[in-house]
């Protein structure tokens, strides 16, 4: 084999074992991001985890035995959410929250990691926040 | 005022370095003396330091006129975290990023002509441009300096994730101080594909530079994982988020860079650079600006991401001049820079170290694309779509144990021939009695088990290589000392092996006293051999780089496999459980702390003492944050966080986790850090006492042997 022809072999079998293993690793590792909305109106395949984001409605967050359940909405729509674990004390009724986990049979969203959404996150803070002293918002 | 001053001297910063940038090329072309060149370049630091210095005076000062103490300083903010909150934000960063930066082009403009290569203008011009963009970057669209009027009392201080650990005056500098300095080996690179050729010692500085950058590079990214698992408080210290990857990626093609660097010194003849050196080098440093742009544009969401700023299409614009630059400088020279096809059967040395950089290229290219696919996804399907840990551990983790593999061959690798057979015997043995134990003692899964047993024939081959090495080197007394060496060899391949699977054994047993009485025994073995071998040791320093691989494998591949973790709603007197730890909850303590609230907890630990994490709620930021309390052993980590508190204070949800062996990825980290700057050092003893590195052939292939 020349060296010309052999240095091309390396590089085919680069790619293709890269190609295989970028698409083996997609396989069921994917989270697609859905709105309450979409969530209801098209319920994703058994067993698809999704990553929910909207707005925790307020006067509906509930715990009991380690369980919490919550309403999520999104414009229209509103989807239960219920978590397993306590809540991380960053989710606040009225806040936004990107939940991830399953949609059960009976339209619950079965949750599994809860992510608060920090608006401010490294964002400088507005004229007015800045003016007032960075007073919470 | 000291706002104008700040600005002001951002201005001269980029005159200065426009400037620099000419003077350079002038030096490159019409090959005139470099002394205004310098001067230009000592201006360019000048600037950017003094413009450090007055945003310090400034956060210092609480001079809260200044946009960037108003947004990012506060008066209850402790000096310490006063002064590391320059980097705390985007536009401050950038000021450090600025320094770094100018500070690696004045070293290089500062070497003796003899000593800096005849790319060196070039190199400079290359450097001088990259300058100028990010002086304009923030002169015209992140100053931090401009003003505020009227100024606010006070400020929300910086993130509160930067503000409760040391580390945060360690790791960002660190982090970029490998990150940028790698823009040397890009400049003389490109420098080669400007000018056509190369010279033996351009290629020198490249090489240096890289294996210090590459070492800053490991130890700021080693820094970063402990600052996640100590302050984050989620339990890891590798998530796999885009930011981490964006520091990942230049690593995996700068570590592909040095390896390809040392095939080059074996070619017999060759005086200039790879094709695959330019590359890579080229690459690397695209990987930085695209890293840079991934972290401080918004465009992908992430735990540290800054967020959407103007910068974002002014940095992809100049991502892609960039790669576009190398390309097409890259197909006008193809040919110029000819590889030497590795000559000799499969697994000689050369073929080796190439088949270490495809492997890197591969990882690269499995990393890049699970980083940059939610992005692709938008543009082209409109839908949102996040990567999980689960791909990149499914997709890279298969490439980086045939890496592991490849390293257990390196001490015994050969210019010409095959590895020796029976000098493998000892670290296959090695491996496979460590996964039989592991194996047998507990499940841990095809891909962990296969670490073990690598990780255990890399260590056992390089103590095999080094002790024999040791003997060798006292010549009167060879041919008496080879049997001894052979034989204390042995046993320290097999103490290594055996510390290696009672660490493992043990951690997956949860049985502390154990592993530590056979560390202790293996420990003792191995030393004698140990201190024999240090001279050589430090002579091929990089091997040491291998063995904190093999370290840091143990301990991340033990951490994800036997961790141990509950989480309970507890009230005061309760107790949470996990793999034989118990911890009791004494009480919560509510109080006020800086203007934000604090909830801690007291646990105490079963067999003595207790434990402290605490939730802190800053209002500032209206963001809170879960410290966790860590009580680090030799075998494990006991892991503890709050996840809520109850109002009243009589009781909590605790997260107790047990997480085996994760001190041996710091170890490991640190050991790979320090081999790749002992391996620079050793270059630079050499170097001075005038002495040429011996034949390279009789050399192990190390990162950077000297």
């Amino acid at each position: 084999m020349t060296p010309r022809r052999a240095r091309l072999l390396v590089a085919a079998v680069a790619v293709a074992a890269a190609a295989l293993l970028v698409a083996a690793g997609m396989q069921g590792t994917l989270t697609f991001y859905r709105t309450p909305a979409e969530v209801l109106h098209d319920p994703a395949p058994a067993g698809q985890r999704v990553r929910l984001g909207g707005t925790v409605v307020p006067g509906s967050l509930r715990s009991e035995g380690g369980r919490t359940r919550f309403l999520l909405r999104d414009g229209a729509a509103e989807i239960t959410v219920e978590q397993s674990a306590s809540l991380p004390g960053t989710v606040r009724e009225g806040q936004d929250a990107v939940v991830e986990g399953v949609l059960d049979a009976h339209g619950v969203f079965r949750s599994d990691t809860v992510m608060a959404k920090h608006g401010n996150e490294y964002r400088p803070a507005g004229p007015g926040e800045a003016a007032d002293g960075g007073a919470a918002r | 005022m000291t706002g104008r001053f700040g600005t002001a001297v951002l201005g001269t910063g980029l005159v200065a370095a426009v400037a620099s940038t000419l003077l350079w090329l002038r030096v490159a072309l019409l090959g005139v003396p470099a002394r205004p060149a310098r001067v230009a370049t000592g201006a360019t630091l000048a600037a950017a330091g003094a413009a450090v210095v007055a945003l310090e005076v400034a956060l210092i000062g609480h001079d809260f006129g200044v946009r960037y103490v108003a947004e990012n300083g506060a008066r209850d903010v402790p000096l310490y975290f006063t002064v590391t909150s320059l980097w705390a934000a985007l536009d401050g960063s950038l000021l450090l990023w600025l320094v770094i930066l100018a500070g690696c082009a004045l070293l290089l403009a500062l070497r003796r002509d003899e000593r800096a290569g005849l790319l060196r203008p070039w190199a400079m011009a290359v450097i001088g441009a990259v300058t100028v963009f990010f002086f304009a970057l923030t002169f015209f669209a992140a100053n931090p300096f401009t003003t505020v009027d009227p100024a606010p009392a006070d400020g929300p201080g910086p993130n509160p994730l930067l503000r409760d650990h040391a580390a945060m005056g360690l790791h960002p500098p660190v982090l970029y101080a490998g990150y940028i300095g790698l823009v040397v080996p890009f400049g003389y690179a490109l420098a080669a594909l400007l000018a056509g050729r190369a010279d033996r010692v351009s290629v020198a500085v490249l090489r240096r530079w890289t294996l210090v950058a590459w070492s800053l590079l490991t130890a700021g990214i080693v820094l970063g994982a402990w600052w996640s698992y100590a302050v984050l408080g989620w339990g890891g210290y590798w998530a796999w988020d885009p930011v981490e990857n964006a520091s990942l990626l230049p690593w995996l093609t700068a570590t592909a860079l040095l390896h390809t660097l040392l095939a080059r010194r074996v070619a017999p003849g060759a005086t200039g650079l790879s094709a695959w050196s330019v590359a890579l080098a080229g690459s690397t440093f695209l990987l930085v600006l695209l890293g840079t742009f991934l972290t401080r544009s918004g465009a992908v969401a992430s735990v540290h991401a800054f967020t959407a700023s103007p910068l974002g299409p002014m940095l992809l614009g100049f991502v892609l001049l960039a790669a576009a630059a190398v390309l097409g400088l890259a197909v006008w020279r193809s040919g110029a820079f000819r590889s030497a096809a590795p000559g000799g059967p499969l697994l000689a040395r050369d073929s080796a170290l190439l088949g270490n950089a495809v492997l890197m290229v591969v990882l690269t290219a499995v990393v890049l694309t699970g980083t940059l696919f939610p992005l692709l996804a938008q543009a082209v399907r409109g839908s949102r779509a996040a990567v999980g840990p689960g791909y990149f551990n499914r997709a890279a983790l298969p490439v980086a144990l045939v890496v592991l593999l490849l390293m257990a061959l390196a001490p015994f690798l050969r210019p010409d021939r095959a590895p020796d057979a029976r000098a493998l015997r000892l670290p296959a043995a090695a491996g496979l009695g460590t996964a039989a134990v592991v194996g047998l003692l507990s499940r841990p899964g095809l891909t962990a088990l296969a670490a073990f047993a690598l990780a255990a024939s890399v260590l056992a081959g390089l103590i095999q290589s080094t002790v024999a090495k040791a003997a060798a080197a006292k010549p009167r007394a060879a041919a008496a000392k080879a049997a001894v060496a052979e034989a204390a060899a042995g046993k320290a391949a097999v103490a290594t092996a055996a510390v290696t699977t009672a660490a493992v054994a043990t951690a997956a047993a949860g049985n502390a006293g154990v592993a530590n009485d056979a560390v202790a025994t293996a420990g003792a073995e191995a030393t004698g051999a140990w201190r024999r071998g240090a001279r050589r040791l430090l002579a091929s320093a990089g091997l040491l780089a291998h063995a904190g691989f093999a370290i840091l494998a143990v301990g991340a591949a033990a951490s994800s496999v036997y961790t141990v973790a509950s989480e309970r709603q507890v009230t005061v007197g309760q107790e949470v459980h996990a793999g034989g730890v118990t911890v009791r909850l004494l009480g919560v303590e509510r109080g006020a702390r800086g203007g934000g609230m604090v909830a801690r907890l007291r646990l105490a630990v079963a067999g003595g003492g207790t434990m402290e994490p605490s939730l802190r709620y800053y209002p500032a930021r209206d963001m809170t944050v879960s410290v966790p309390a860590i009580r680090s052993g030799p075998a494990r980590d006991v892991y503890a966080t709050v996840l809520g508190a109850a109002e009243d204070g009589t009781g909590a949800t605790v997260r107790l986790a047990v997480n085996p062996l994760v001190g041996l990825v710091w170890l490991g980290g640190a050991t790979a850090a320090a081999g790749g700057l002992l391996a620079a050092a050793g270059r630079v003893v050499a170097r001075r006492r005038g002495v040429r590195p011996a034949r390279v052939d009789r050399r192990p292939a190390a990162v950077g042997s000297a």
